[in-house]
């Protein structure tokens, strides 16, 4: 913010060692985790957390992904990582369709005598998920949808609609009005302005809530543990079985990889995204 | 001229908010008024309809567990906040002053914000571990009494969780406080610098004030997430050792899956609702109130 760098002085010293200290705090479990997962057990016995690896070895990586032990089975997470692609893809594309669609409706068409659902759905989006948890499952075990990969997605869409209908709400609000007036005039109806005009130019709000969902729903597990029954558990859940359930010597190199792998995908899409994933960050504040 | 109502004119309209509708009224006030009447009934492991009044808070609340938890979450949430927010505002005010690599010192402060709780717990649970971790490296160094024990201990257990979640979530406080510097004109900086004013005090007394906003929707935020925590919980320590990480969300969890204690699950889970509204409610207010007086474009 300041119109030239300043010389160096022990003020400029005193910062740079300050903004080192911080990043060294938090690359600290990184570079943790890289050195035990690629370090026989006799290493890690050895007890130094930050020596690297003397013989670096892949085994732990293999047998994170295709052999360890998740619960009863010992099928490796790759599992855990399938099932999650199964969950955040068509929850990702639902929630995103039904925000834009609230979006849209609540901002163009402003049906009268629904701004108060729009007041509730937003104070949903707060509320704690053990509060809404039991009910649903009796709800969705009424319809025969508890546990099941249906059930999951639905799940997230319900829990995901506050922050996206707000998100698209929000993003609506900057188009301008007489855009919206000149298809009317032209005789759109409404589905047909929301799919061939509104969706197209929502393209900028949709990366961001592809973020914003993706990371979420990759990351949730109290979810993926209760609702998505034995057969989609979602990553997650199957990382803190293989760490929380093992009997005997713990495996740290073989919980290191599993740790990195089930990161992979969210720390990916926050590196490829970087502002984007900022953008996303704010927007999910604005609920406030 | 005879014209049809405006709703049946716009019936596709309504239509199309129907799924928004239904979730508002089952998904989120329906569950809330059943976990409501359920806190009032003698349910155990299936809802039964009696009605026994608040004895189940009663009991919850002379439940020594259910104490303890809100101490550990209250003791969490003190320093989880209090931390993330000087943190997060320290590293920002520092990334402001034209540092290099600007961008890959906030891409490190912010990847942890990418991980799950579940991962978060599990590294720092790693790094933590008394025999292998952090002390026992410290130790080889020749500092043989050096102790860091935290996740073993039933006193400081807590404290490690919140390190843990600190490292998750500073990064997200910094964004946001970052965000709120670049909005300050920086005309006030040359007005105090020609007033000899000196850095230090420019943020303490003019920028931190400035930042009210941001750092109200930073504990608003940390807060719920504080009133929600437990997959950290269960990644780093499942509650232990003994009771002593045990915190409200892992309470409830526990005895609606495990100890088939419905009825004062949903006690809990309503006393835990009533606290985030009480949290969120007068942020709300502000923004609706700043809402009606700042006339809306749109």
């Amino acid at each position: 913010m300041h119109a030239r760098r300043s010389a160096f002085t022990p003020g400029r010293f005193g910062l740079y060692a300050f903004l080192l200290v911080a990043a060294a705090f938090f690359l600290l479990p990184l570079y943790v985790m890289l050195v035990t997962s690629f370090k026989p057990m006799e290493e890690i016995r050895l007890g130094n957390l930050f020596a690297l690896p003397v013989k670096v070895t892949l085994e732990p990586w293999a047998t994170a992904w295709f052999s360890v032990c998740t619960g009863l089975q010992c099928e490796g997470i790759r599992g855990g990582f399938f099932n999650s692609l199964a969950i955040v893809i068509p929850s990702t594309v639902l929630s995103i369709l039904v925000g834009a669609l609230n979006g849209y409706a609540l901002s163009f068409w402003r049906p009268r005598g629904v701004e108060w659902l729009f007041g509730l759905l937003l104070l949903g989006a707060f509320v704690p998920y053990q509060v809404i948890m039991f009910p649903l499952v009796r709800a969705f075990a009424a319809m025969s949808i508890f546990g099941t990969l249906p059930g999951i997605v639905l799940i997230h869409t319900l829990f995901g609609m506050p922050v996206m209908t707000l998100l698209f709400r929000n993003y609506y609000a900057s188009v301008p009005a007489e855009l919206f007036k000149a298809a009317r005039i032209d005789g759109g109806g409404f589905w047909r302005i929301f799919i061939q005009l509104m969706l197209p130019m929502s393209l900028p709000i949709i990366v961001v809530a592809t973020i914003m969902q993706v990371t979420a729903i990759w990351n949730d597990f109290i979810l993926g543990l209760v609702f998505a029954g034995r057969e989609h558990l979602p990553m997650t859940v199957q990382l803190n079985n293989v760490i929380n359930t093992t009997t005997g010597e713990r495996l740290y190199n073989v919980n290191m990889a599993a740790t990195m792998l089930t990161s992979l995908v969210p720390l990916l899409v926050y590196l490829v995204s970087g502002r984007w994933f900022v953008r996303g960050i704010a927007a999910g504040a604005v609920k406030g | 001229m005879h014209r049809r109502p405006r709703w049946l004119r716009h019936w596709v309209v309504y239509l199309a908010l129907l799924p928004m509708a239904a979730t508002v009224l089952f998904a989120y006030v329906g569950t809330v008024g059943w976990s409501v009447r359920v806190s009032m009934s003698s349910s155990r492991m299936l809802p039964i309809p009696d009605f026994i009044g608040l004895a189940q808070y009663e009991k919850l609340f002379n439940s020594e567990r259910w104490m303890l938890s809100l101490h550990n979450v209250v003791l969490f949430g003190v320093v989880f906040i209090v931390a993330c927010l000087v943190l997060g505002f320290l590293l920002a005010v520092f990334i402001d002053q034209q540092v290099r690599a600007e961008g890959v010192l906030r891409t490190v402060f912010l990847y942890p914000y990418a991980m799950s709780f579940v991962a978060t717990g599990l590294v720092w649970q790693w790094v933590l571990n008394p025999e292998l971790g952090l002390q026992a490296s410290i130790r080889r160094l020749g500092f043989s009494d050096f102790t860091f024990d935290w996740i073993v201990s039933q006193d400081m257990v807590m404290y490690a969780i919140a390190l843990a979640a600190v490292w998750q979530a500073s990064g997200l406080v910094m964004a946001l406080m970052l965000a709120g510097l670049r909005g300050i004109d920086t005309s006030l900086w040359n007005a105090a610098r020609i007033d000899g004013i000196p850095r230090w005090r420019y943020y303490l007394s003019i920028v931190l004030p400035m930042l009210g906003p941001s750092f109200g929707t930073a504990i608003v935020l940390l807060s719920v997430s504080v009133v929600k925590v437990y997959d950290v919980v269960v990644a780093m320590t499942q509650g232990g050792p003994g009771l002593a990480s045990e915190v409200p969300g892992k309470f409830i969890m526990d005895n609606l899956f495990q100890r088939a204690n419905l009825g004062l699950a949903s006690a809990a889970s309503t006393v835990l609702l009533i606290t985030v509204l009480a949290l969120v409610m007068p942020l709300r207010y502000a923004r609706w109130r700043a809402a009606r007086q700042a006339p809306a474009g749109h």
